[in-house]
């Protein structure tokens, strides 16, 4: 199957002499959920920028669903949906208004934009705003009309920059669930975000930039069996006094408080072990859960050792 | 449905355009209403019976056409650099360049948008104008062309100038101190017979003169210049502006980085 997005030796450099990205070679294949992470000024929204054509690229190919973004300007503008970092909507106008008329932008007779403007301010949980003048949202809800806005030509792909910055817990879950819904309907999903734990949760494929070049393209469940050890915090039933000193390899525990034990674990050891050593020693578990988010453990890895120019 | 989305593409700009000058009529609409009912009344009314008969009309008749022309002219050029300078400001302006409409259908939309503004304020002054004096129209055809010509010319130039600004100080600076100097310089409030030949001449170097002396020709039949060459210069004017702001566009100056 053609990949939904193809980038080849992608390179930008300002007018101000900053290069934004090196080169960057990419593919996204058609239905994926993909994450492309990377610190603060790494190159993503200049990536994403050239891909929305608001950015210029100096030089490189981009294929999107196997056609050239340059001789086939319109089609691909069409099978793209946008949601950038910064909001960049009209302040003084109307959400219903908004939306609508975004979709005018991509040709939709005003019957069927009225539909599509209804069906995804419903779905995001915006009908009710619709007639309220966008600048009084909350940040939340700006976040979610710009999704609704980018969805409202129904494209293939969607690109998401940062979509949960400034969201709170609850609607940021309701807002995983939408995507999660659009993404297994065949939307094909590219998103930045800093909540790594998110990131890991949903998607499949990941890649890492840094200064302007990819230094991780990869499956999520490849880099994270990549992860050497593994560290999590146990909680125990009771308060304990036990000595958690052990002959395991592979394996350390250490006292957080009286009823909580840290336990790293090496060499390809599971949970299981810790457990059972625990459990030789009379403490019994109830809960337990990760000390660092695994990706998070992985992504500030990979950019120490980008840093020290080991790759 | 490859031409009907262009279309509705361009439909869409220039509702957007009229619901927004709409929406702040008391900003738009109403402010140049006023100030041109004034000069009718200071001018025409007050100033003018003193006057007397100005190219063989009463003054304030002679006044009409040219603060017409003014309205149209001052309108259409600020609708098209205010719209177009906020959408660059607020940064909305991205939800055109992301779609999938030619430079020419955004251009021909927020044009459309200013002409629209433009001819809706010199509508309104022309009835404001009847309560002062007797409007006869001597050339219909001349007078919508040369209005609509004259239209499309400033929303253009206003397009050019919001591509450039950078801030609110940049949409002000060319209407305050080139636009409004132009048009007093061009013949509304008197006839170049008036002025010693020199500035006669400085005068007919003015794009503005043209316009306001063939709108007044329209009107009321009489005028400083030939009128065929006036309507070949704002054909000219157009084409050209319309042709920078293409290239402009392709260039994505002051909107893409």
């Amino acid at each position: 199957m053609t990949a939904a997005i193809s980038v080849n030796n992608l390179k930008k450099v300002y007018a101000s002499g900053v290069v934004a990205l090196k080169g960057v070679s990419l593919e996204v294949g058609q239905g994926d959920f993909f994450a492309l992470l990377g610190p603060n000024g790494a190159g993503k929204s200049t990536f994403i920028g050239i891909l929305s054509t608001l950015v210029k690229r100096t030089s490189g190919e981009v294929r999107m669903f196997g056609r050239d973004v340059d001789t086939h300007v319109y089609q691909t503008k069409r099978d793209l949906g946008i949601v950038p970092q910064e909001i960049n909507f009209s302040q003084f106008e109307k959400v219903g208004d908004i939306v609508m008329t975004q979709a005018g932008y991509y040709g939709l007779p005003r019957k069927l934009a009225a539909q599509r403007t209804e069906k995804y301010l419903k779905q995001l949980g915006l009908w009710e705003k619709r007639d309220v003048r966008s600048r009084l949202l909350s940040g939340g809800m700006k976040r979610r009309m710009m999704i609704a806005r980018a969805l409202v030509h129904e494209p293939r792909l969607l690109i998401l920059d940062e979509p949960t910055a400034g969201v709170d817990i609850e609607l940021r879950w309701s807002m995983w669930d939408f995507l999660l819904e659009i993404n297994r309907a065949g939307t094909t999903i590219i998103l930045t975000t800093h909540y790594l734990e998110e990131a890991e949760q949903f998607c499949r494929n990941i890649a890492i930039i840094d200064e302007g070049r990819i230094i991780e393209d990869t499956s999520m469940k490849k880099l994270l069996l990549e992860l050497d050890t593994h560290a999590y915090i146990l909680d125990t039933e009771a308060d304990f006094d036990a000595d958690l000193r052990h002959e395991e390899p592979g394996l350390a525990l250490r006292k957080v408080d009286s009823h909580s034990i840290e336990a790293v674990l090496s060499g390809g050891r599971d949970i299981n072990s810790a457990v059972a050593v625990l459990d030789r020693l009379g403490i019994r578990i109830v809960s337990m859960r990760n000390k660092v988010n695994r990706l998070e453990q992985l992504f500030l890895s990979r950019l120490r050792a980008d840093e020290n120019g080991g790759g | 449905m490859l031409s009907d989305y262009r279309l509705i593409a361009f439909e869409t700009i220039v509702y957007k355009e009229i619901r927004r000058f709409m929406r702040i009529w008391t900003q738009t609409m109403l402010p140049p209403v006023i100030t041109i009912s004034l000069y009718f009344v200071i001018f025409g009314n007050l100033v003018g019976s003193r006057i007397g008969e100005m190219g063989g009309f009463r003054y304030m008749e002679f006044i009409v056409p040219g603060l017409i022309m003014m309205a149209v002219i001052q309108n259409s050029y600020s609708n098209v650099v205010s719209s177009f300078f906020s959408q660059k400001f607020q940064r909305s302006v991205e939800e055109l360049l992301v779609a999938p409409i030619p430079n020419y259908v955004i251009l021909s939309g927020f044009i459309a948008g200013g002409m629209a503004r433009g001819l809706c304020v010199g509508f309104i002054v022309t009835l404001v104008s009847l309560l002062f004096a007797e409007l006869r129209i001597f050339s219909p055809l001349i007078t919508i062309g040369v209005v609509l010509f004259t239209s499309l010319v400033f929303s253009l130039g206003g397009f050019i100038n919001a591509v450039f600004a950078n801030n609110f100080d940049d949409v002000s600076i060319i209407p305050t101190f080139v636009l409004t100097p132009l048009i007093y310089l061009g013949g509304v409030f008197y006839s170049i017979e008036l002025l010693p030949p020199f500035w006669q001449l400085v005068s007919r170097l003015n794009p503005i003169f043209y316009m306001v002396n063939t709108f007044r020709y329209g009107i009321l039949g009489t005028s400083d210049i030939d009128v065929a060459w006036a309507f070949a210069m704002l054909v000219l004017f157009a084409v050209l502006l319309f042709g920078v702001c293409i290239w402009l566009l392709r260039k994505g100056t002051g909107i893409r980085s």
